[in-house]
């Protein structure tokens, strides 16, 4: 229900710049995700933006007003933690509850408000147990759901499903994505290393490095037009090739990228480069071919279905056109990707 | 100088031997209670043997521990010369010294003061330690360290060097010969200890907890209060405990501080327990009354060692 401005914010830890300066408009109803390198920045963004943490120099806005010396709990901010941080000595029931206690609302008004968050994510039967005996999931739900229970302007939420399996993480995921869909005019911002979890849930992704923003797009603006080497390498999975030297040259760049599913393999003759298989990877959907083609690392060819080319095999490549990228120097895009000459 | 040096080279000697002869003797023990908990799942000939030194070993630390304590009960039972014939089963069942004691009001008075300086003695430095704490562990200013470490000096001085300045303070309150003047002293001497393993507790609280709390609208009191000490009950327990058990064992200070028989404390009081003559030491009283005030403690201890309950945080955070 709100649309977040942050204006030049800084923060720094004694000499220690951790955010330098970010601009960054969040708007009403978006699910906004953060992503960057491990230590860029984005959890301290995200407590930032929570009031855990003081701002350094810049202003931060709700709905326009500005809100840098507003507490936590003043802001209409929920917060899950990649740790539950659930209250291990209260039941479910009154881990939710315990913000509306402290609010002073009527028991009425708290157990229906409790019972409803619990119904969207089917603990109710679990209101009596206390978090030890719960499972991860079923905790990561409590504290999803005391969130849900604060009625907040903005979710904010750190990393989440991180501490969850694989089969978890993806029920869970989808369970996030039901709650963004059912609380359309909630702001959610995210943190998140996982691609999928980025890709799939955002609105829009912020990438950080290094205490700054690299890059705000939606998810297919990232995908397909990355404003520089550091996006196109960060986002994505498997990561882009990069080719430099030579190959980068004869297209006017500094590096070249290309995605490893824009590579096809032609009859001899037809290619732009030719290497041999020096590694298959078979994901059951999806093969990936490593192919050494005299630059730096191998390219990495992403084929459907099974590895049908065995290791050692000479191939021929040729990059579907409009899907390279070319970046200068500095890193940034030439222009926007153009075909193969 | 040779005679400086002879007389280092013997308290050498000593002390080697000393030490040779502690090692040699516990060593034993220490080998015992590691093989057996080592083989006691064994059902084999060495497991059964370690099994039943282990349990020798158990029953000779509870021995001399419960002893001392034994003996003081059969004592407290026997009156006249019965007292002087060293027995080591109960030989006379009589009250007699159970009624001297109790019966006199000094003694009665001196155990209610004893159960009110301690009892207070235990909330006031609970409740500053746990605030104190909450500060030194979680909230970031200048000269944290600094401040935990002057704390703990605090504990270093012993009791007599202090005893005289005490006194002075004690005198300008206009507190003296009342309960206010131990409470305060044994506060001071208990909350270096306190503070200090109540930050330990409270820094390993997880910080998320706290974190949640503040966006659940938590003030810092009820952060405290409704979250931490739940949590903390184990070392409140256990710090509370031993406050008491310092606090209504004292003796230095509450013989220096009251000088009323009304006002005493059990142990000055005992202390002060006078026979029919200057001569007599009334043994036979001395132990009842120690048995009287010891047998509390022992209720406190057995009561709240249920209480004390590991891995309460269990469940609210990962890891
Ligand atoms: N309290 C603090 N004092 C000093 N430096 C800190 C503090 N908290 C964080 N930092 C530093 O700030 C930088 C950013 O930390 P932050 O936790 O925001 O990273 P992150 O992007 O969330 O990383 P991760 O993906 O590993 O969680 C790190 O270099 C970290 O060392
Ligand atoms: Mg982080």
């Amino acid at each position: 229900m709100a649309n977040i401005q942050l204006r030049n914010v800084t923060k720094t830890y004694g000499a220690v710049n951790v955010i330098k300066g970010i601009d960054l408009e969040i708007k009403r109803g978006e699910f906004m995700v953060f992503v960057g390198p491990s230590g860029c920045g984005k959890s301290t963004l995200l407590r930032l933006i929570s009031g855990l943490e003081s701002i350094t120099t810049g202003d931060l806005y709700f709905d326009g007003e500005r809100v840098n010396n507003v507490i936590p709990s003043k802001r209409g901010i929920a917060m899950v933690f990649q740790s539950y941080a659930l209250y291990p000595h209260m039941t479910v029931y009154d881990n939710m509850a315990f913000g509306m206690k402290l609010g002073g609302s009527s028991k009425a008004d708290m157990e229906a408000r409790v019972r409803r968050a619990a119904g969207m994510l089917q603990i109710d039967h679990l209101l009596d147990r206390l978090p030890r005996q719960l499972s991860g999931g079923q905790r990561q739900r409590v504290a999803i759901g005391r969130a849900i229970v604060r009625d907040p302007r903005v979710f904010l939420f750190d990393e989440p499903l991180s501490n969850l399996d694989a089969a978890l993480r993806v029920q869970t995921r989808l369970e996030i994505a039901k709650l963004h869909h059912d609380m359309r005019d909630v702001t959610m911002i995210y943190v998140t290393h996982d691609q999928v979890e980025a890709m799939t849930l955002a609105d829009r992704i912020c990438v950080l490095r290094d205490g700054k923003v690299e890059q705000v797009g939606t998810p297919t603006e990232l995908y397909d037009r990355p404003n520089s080497v550091f996006v196109a390498g960060f986002i994505g999975s498997p990561k882009m090739n990069f080719l430099e030297g030579n190959f980068a040259e004869a297209h006017g760049c500094a590096t070249l990228g290309i995605r490893s599913e824009h590579i096809d393999i032609v009859p001899e003759g037809q290619e732009m480069w030719q290497g041999r298989v020096v590694h298959t990877e078979d994901l059951g959907s999806d093969n990936y071919l490593f192919v050494d083609v005299g630059s730096g690392e191998p390219l990495i060819v992403r084929q459907p279905g099974k590895a049908t080319i065995p290791e050692g095999t000479v191939v021929s490549l040729l990059p579907r056109p409009g899907m390279l990228h070319r970046f200068d120097a500095a890193g940034r895009p030439v222009q926007m990707p153009i075909a193969a000459q | 100088m040779i005679d400086l040096l002879t007389f280092l080279f013997w308290n050498l000697l000593y002390f080697a031997a000393f030490v040779g002869i502690t090692l040699a003797v516990v060593f034993p023990f220490y080998y015992a209670v590691l093989s057996s908990a080592d083989r006691s799942g064994e059902r084999t000939a060495s497991g059964v043997f370690w099994n039943i030194v282990f349990w020798i070993v158990v029953a000779l630390i509870v021995l001399i521990a419960i002893f001392p304590f034994y003996y003081a009960v059969l004592s407290s039972l026997e009156t006249g010369t019965q007292l002087f014939i060293p027995n080591y089963l109960p030989q006379s069942l009589n009250p007699a010294n159970y009624e001297a004691v109790l019966t006199r009001p000094s003694f009665v008075s001196s155990i209610v003061n004893s159960v009110f300086v301690a009892t207070v003695t235990v909330v006031a430095a609970l409740f500053l330690a746990v605030t104190a704490s909450y500060a030194l562990a979680r909230v970031r200013f200048r000269g944290r360290g600094l401040l935990l470490l002057t704390i703990l000096a605090v504990s270093m001085f012993p009791q007599i060097a202090v005893l005289s300045g005490l006194f002075e303070l004690v005198n300008w309150l206009g507190i003296y010969n009342t309960p206010w003047a131990l409470i305060l002293s044994y506060t001071i001497f208990t909350l270096p200890f306190t503070v200090w393993v109540l930050t330990t507790f409270m820094r390993d609280l997880p910080v998320e907890i706290e974190e949640a709390a503040i966006v659940d609208g938590a003030s810092p009191w009820v952060v405290i209060s409704k979250v931490f000490l739940p949590l903390l009950w184990p070392a409140l327990v256990t710090t509370g405990l031993l406050a008491f058990i310092g606090a209504w064992n004292e003796f230095l200070f509450a013989l220096t501080f009251t000088i009323t028989e009304t006002r005493r404390t059990v142990p000055v009081a005992i202390a002060l327990l006078s026979g029919a003559s200057q001569q007599e030491i009334p043994w036979g009283p001395i132990m009842a009354a120690s048995v009287i005030v010891t047998v509390p403690l022992i209720a406190l201890v057995l009561i709240f060692q249920r209480k004390i309950v590991a891995g309460l945080t269990a469940g609210g955070v990962k890891g």
